[in-house]
C-alpha cells in the first residue's frame, strides 16, 4: 500500500480564550455528560481546554467544508449534483452544530453555535487546509470529497467508541451520513476515472492536486494526544492506513493511479494558521452576522 | 399514549413530508406528561444531523401543547441514532400512497466488495405502476432523507426514502 503522506508534524495547540465569562448553559440539546476533567461550566478545568480544542478541530473541519460545498449550489455540472453537494454540506453543518454548544460548555466560555461559526477570526479556526481550499473543477471536488469522507468514515467509526457520550452520539449519527458521502464520491471518481480520456486525465490531475493537503488530517498534536489518552478522541495518525486503503480501492477501480508523495505539504490549520482562501471564505460566511450584531429573524 | 396532549403531539405532521406524522416517522422518542403540573417533556431525534425541520417540529410541539394548556419542554437526542427501521407500518403505507417509496431494511454496516459503477443497486418498485424496472437518477433527492428514481416502464420520476 502506498502511503502518500507522512504524519510526523507536531503543531502547537492554540487555545481559544474565553470571550465571555462563566458559562450560562450548555445548550438545549440532549443529555450531556459531564466532560472528562472539566468542572461543570465554571471555567475550564485542567485538560478541558486541549480537549475542547480537539473537538473544535473536528467541528471546524465539518463547518468549513459545509461552507465550501454549499458553493456548488447552482454551480455543479448538473442540478442533481447541486442537490447532492448541498445535502452533503447540510449533513456536515449538522455535525458541526452537534459539537459547538458542547465545546462551549467544555472550554468554559458558554459560547453557542453562532458564536463559534460567525464570531471567530481566522486564527481561532482549527480546521485543516484541505477543507478551506477553493473549489476547483468538479473532479477536484470529488477528489477532496473522496479523501475527506473516507477520513470521516474511519474517524467516526472510531469515535462511536468514545468515552464521551456526546461525542459518541454525534459520531454514531454522522457515521451513517458520511458512508453515503463516501459512496457518492466513490461513484464519481470511478466514473470519471474510467470514463473518457478527458475525464480520466482531469480526475488523475485532481488526485495529484489534492495531495499536499492530506497529511494534516493525520497529524497528532497536543490536543489529539490528550483526547486519545482520555479515551474520548482518536489519534489521527492511526486513521492514516485505513483511509489510504479505502481511497486506493476506489482509485484502482477507476483505473487511476494513487499519486505517491508530494513535494510540499500544507500544515498549521490545527494551530490556527490558514492559507489564503480561508480569509475570503470567512468574510463571505460571516459578514451578515458581523454587520448586524445580535440581529434575529 | 393515553393523554390527549400526547395524542396531539404524536399526530404532528413532518414539515417536509407532511403525509407522515412524527410518531410514525420514528423521530418522536418519548412523551412524558405530568398531568399535575401540566407540563410535557418531549424527546425527538433528527433523521439527519443537519435536518432543518427539527426547529419547526420543536416549535410545533410547543404550540400544540400550549393550546391544550401544557408547557412543553422539547429535547433533542442524537443517540441512539435514528434509523428508518423505526418507521411504522402506517407511516410506510402513507408514504407509498403519496408516491414516495418507503425505505427497505436499514443496511447493517457497510457494503463490502468492489465499488459498484452503477447507481442502481437494489430493486425498487414504482409506486405508480408497480414495475420493478426502475433506476436511480440521483443519489440525493429533494430532502436529505430521499433519493430520486425513475420508472423505466411508465417513465415517471419518484422519490425513494433512503434506508439508513
Amino acid at each position: 500500500m502506498s502511503a502518500p503522506m507522512s504524519s510526523s508534524d507536531t503543531g502547537t495547540t492554540p487555545v481559544t480564550e474565553p470571550v465571555t465569562d462563566p458559562a450560562t448553559s450548555a445548550s438545549e440539546s440532549a443529555e450531556r455528560e459531564p466532560l472528562p476533567g472539566a468542572a461543570e461550566n465554571t471555567g475550564a478545568a485542567p485538560g478541558a481546554k486541549p480537549y475542547a480544542a480537539y473537538l473544535l478541530g473536528l467541528a471546524d473541519d465539518a463547518m468549513v467544508y459545509a461552507q465550501r460545498l454549499g458553493e456548488w449550489m447552482t454551480n455543479a455540472p448538473q442540478i442533481e449534483e447541486d442537490m447532492a453537494l448541498g445535502n452533503v454540506a447540510l449533513d456536515l453543518l449538522g455535525q458541526a452544530r452537534g459539537l459547538y454548544p458542547y465545546i462551549g460548555s467544555i472550554d468554559g466560555t458558554g459560547r453557542g453555535e453562532d458564536d463559534y461559526a460567525m464570531q471567530r477570526d481566522e486564527r481561532e479556526w482549527r480546521n485543516v487546509h484541505l477543507v478551506e481550499q477553493e473549489r476547483g473543477d468538479f473532479a477536484d471536488e470529488m477528489a477532496r470529497l473522496l479523501w475527506f469522507s473516507a477520513y470521516q468514515v474511519e474517524l467516526h467509526t472510531a469515535l462511536t467508541g468514545s468515552s464521551d457520550d456526546v461525542v459518541a452520539g454525534v459520531a454514531g449519527k454522522a457515521l451513517k451520513e458520511v458512508r453515503y458521502h463516501l459512496d457518492h464520491a466513490s461513484l464519481w471518481v470511478v466514473r470519471l476515472g474510467d470514463g473518457t480520456d478527458e475525464s480520466h486525465r482531469r480526475m488523475q490531475a485532481a488526485l495529484e492536486r489534492v495531495l499536499p493537503h492530506l497529511a494534516e488530517l493525520f497529524d497528532d498534536d497536543e490536543a489529539s494526544v490528550l483526547a486519545a489518552d482520555l479515551g474520548a478522541g482518536v489519534l489521527p495518525s492511526t486513521l492514516h492506513d485505513p483511509v489510504v486503503a479505502r481511497v486506493a480501492r476506489v482509485v484502482e477501480q477507476g483505473t487511476l493511479t494513487l499519486p505517491d508523495g508530494s513535494r510540499w505539504r500544507s500544515r498549521g490549520g490545527r494551530a490556527g494558521i490558514h492559507s489564503r482562501p480561508m480569509g475570503s471564505l470567512l468574510a463571505e460566511m460571516q459578514h451578515i452576522a458581523r454587520s448586524h450584531p445580535g440581529a434575529t429573524w | 399514549m393515553e393523554s390527549a396532549v400526547a395524542e396531539a403531539i404524536s399526530r404532528i405532521p413532518d414539515p417536509e413530508v407532511p403525509v407522515i406524522n412524527i410518531a410514525d416517522l420514528g423521530i418522536l422518542r418519548a412523551v412524558d406528561v405530568d398531568e399535575h403540573a401540566h407540563t410535557v417533556a418531549v424527546t425527538i431525534t433528527p433523521t439527519y444531523s443537519g435536518c432543518p425541520a427539527m426547529e419547526a417540529i420543536a416549535s410545533r410541539i410547543v404550540f400544540e401543547a400550549d393550546r391544550m394548556g401544557y408547557a412543553a419542554d422539547v429535547r433533542t437526542q442524537l443517540s441512539p441514532a435514528w434509523t428508518t427501521d423505526w418507521m411504522s407500518d402506517e407511516g410506510r403505507a402513507a408514504l407509498l400512497r403519496f408516491g414516495i417509496v418507503p425505505p427497505g431494511p436499514a443496511p447493517v454496516g457497510e457494503p463490502q466488495g468492489p465499488v459498484p459503477v452503477t447507481l442502481s443497486r437494489h430493486v425498487v418498485a414504482c409506486p405508480r405502476c408497480g414495475s420493478a424496472d426502475t433506476t436511480e437518477i440521483a443519489h440525493f433527492g429533494s430532502t436529505a432523507c430521499k433519493a430520486l428514481r425513475r420508472c423505466n416502464a411508465c417513465l415517471e420520476p419518484f422519490d425513494e426514502f433512503k434506508a439508513i
